[in-house]
């Protein structure tokens, strides 16, 4: 019988909960690193056991962790993120011209097949490319020398590269999201890069046209479709059926298009889930009710589920990547809250329970089903 | 023998328990302590000192003979009892929080 091993980052530490296929009881590991923010554990999905994690600490900076054996023992390898060539300039909050500054890694990307090849998306925005286990980090610097680059501003979470999605089509294509700079695609393996924002609607800025700028909270694909795009943006949920040519919001009848995770069910490629969050200002579910919304549609019509979740008083969030899919079936949907709870639906979001009820509060949320 | 005492976080780091002995020609400088840090424990480059730049991180303190030597110049000689392992260089985490 497969196992399955979610992996949790945490403000305070990363935790790897196991389980066998029943997704029903579960073994809980960690913390590791206790006390250092984990932006995002992920595993390569060419050696289930080599995990890759993020460490970063206001005092002590980045430490990047990994993992040859399944998260039992790590190794800190290479740290040394250096943007390349001149720095140049992006918008601070204020409007004023501020340098490239590297804070953390957000995002850690393993390719499909080569356990010690990953892409990193960083903050200040860029992304990051090891190719031998992550000893030695390189930019893809078009990225964030795009001619859009100094018009780039934060968002309230700093200008964070926190998506990166691999075509599993064609391995040159790549899709990458900025808060709050938008999506952008390349077909050239990261030579070059274009915006990938039309149809995008922000009232947070005075053109509804322009190119970046929009604050894309997440995306997400099906592998077996990899023109059809899903976002979860500040406000709207948005799919592109043409790789990001195009968006045209799916929000149809969801209490509120504010969130920030969005997945897809691994079987059914239609099939989406979003966490509705009251407001910007109010990062709650509406009437305290946490609420996963599920559409069999590709969007437009949303069902709420809820059965095993806390239906009152209820005022955490589910931050973007705090959601993930396993590939059994039925599709286990799992995803963290600020309020420390890990929660796990083994059949598809129909029924919930929570693994771990009082974790720090969850970043990230990714989930390997072993061999 | 210079003695160099570590925050918790950064000794879980580098898999230590106590302090770091570093045997070091003179000046003995915070330059040179971190060099040689660095060099025997390689994933601590980076958390003391920005890798780029070699500026002290900004949460950052070093502490000597009950003195903050944090903004001094890294090139400065630390003091004599420091550097003669009578008393310890304290690398601290700052009040910030957390």
């Amino acid at each position: 019988m497969s196992r399955i091993r979610v992996l949790v980052g945490t403000r305070k530490g990363a935790f790897v909960l196991t389980a066998d296929a029943k997704r029903q009881d579960w073994e809980i590991g960690g913390p590791h690193f206790g006390g250092w923010e984990i932006y995002h554990v992920n595993g390569s999905p060419a050696d289930t056991d080599r995990l890759y994690a993020s460490q970063t600490s206001g005092w002590f900076g980045q430490v990047i962790q990994r993992s040859n054996d399944g998260g039992k023992t790590w190794q800190p390898v290479g740290n040394g993120f250096t943007y390349q060539g001149e720095v140049g300039e992006h918008l601070w909050y204020d409007g004023t011209p501020r340098p490239w500054e590297f804070k953390r890694i957000w995002h850690l990307e393993p390719v499909p097949n080569d356990p010690d090849t990953v892409y990193a998306g960083a903050d200040d925005a860029a992304i990051f490319l090891t190719t031998d286990g992550g000893h030695q980090w390189q930019e893809l610097p078009a990225l964030r020398t795009h001619e859009s680059g100094p018009r780039w501003q934060p968002g309230a979470g700093g200008l964070c590269l926190h998506t990166i999605i691999l075509d599993p089509v064609d391995q040159s294509r790549m899709f990458v999201a900025i808060s709050a700079a938008g999506a952008f695609r390349t077909d050239d393996a990261g030579n070059t890069w274009q915006p990938i924002n039309r149809g995008l609607q922000s009232g947070e800025i005075p053109d509804q046209d322009a190119d970046v700028g929009h604050c894309v909270h997440r995306m997400a694909m099906h592998p077996s479709r990899p023109e059809t795009l899903f976002m979860q943006k500040h406000w709207d949920v948005m799919r592109s059926d043409d790789a990001g040519g195009s968006w045209r919001e799916i929000s149809g009848n969801l209490p509120s298009d504010f969130g920030f995770p969005i997945a897809v069910h691994a079987n059914e490629p239609d099939t989406v889930y979003v966490v509705p969050i009251k407001s910007d200002s109010e990062h709650y579910p509406p009437d305290g009710k946490l609420r996963v919304y599920r559409s069999r549609t590709a969007g437009d019509e949303w069902q709420p589920l809820t059965a095993g979740l806390p239906q009152a008083h209820c005022y955490v969030n589910v931050l973007r990547d705090a959601m993930a899919v396993d590939t059994l079936d039925p599709c286990g949907i799992y995803f963290g809250t600020t309020g420390g709870q890990v929660y796990a639906s083994a059949d598809g979001g129909d029924t919930w329970s929570p693994i771990v009820r009082d974790l720090p509060a969850v970043l990230s949320v990714e989930v390997q089903v072993l061999p | 023998m210079t003695r160099v005492v570590l925050p918790a976080h950064l000794k879980n780091l580098a898999r230590i328990s106590g302090e770091v002995s570093l045997d070091l020609a003179p000046p003995v400088t915070q330059r040179r302590v971190l060099d040689a840090l660095e060099a025997k424990f390689p994933m601590l480059r980076g958390t003391i000192r920005d890798q780029g730049t070699g500026h002290r991180r900004a949460f950052i303190r070093f502490y000597g003979c009950e003195e903050d030597l944090s903004n001094e110049s890294p090139d400065a000689p630390l003091p004599g009892r420091v550097t003669s392992g009578e008393e310890p260089l304290l690398v601290v985490g700052a009040m910030a929080g957390g």
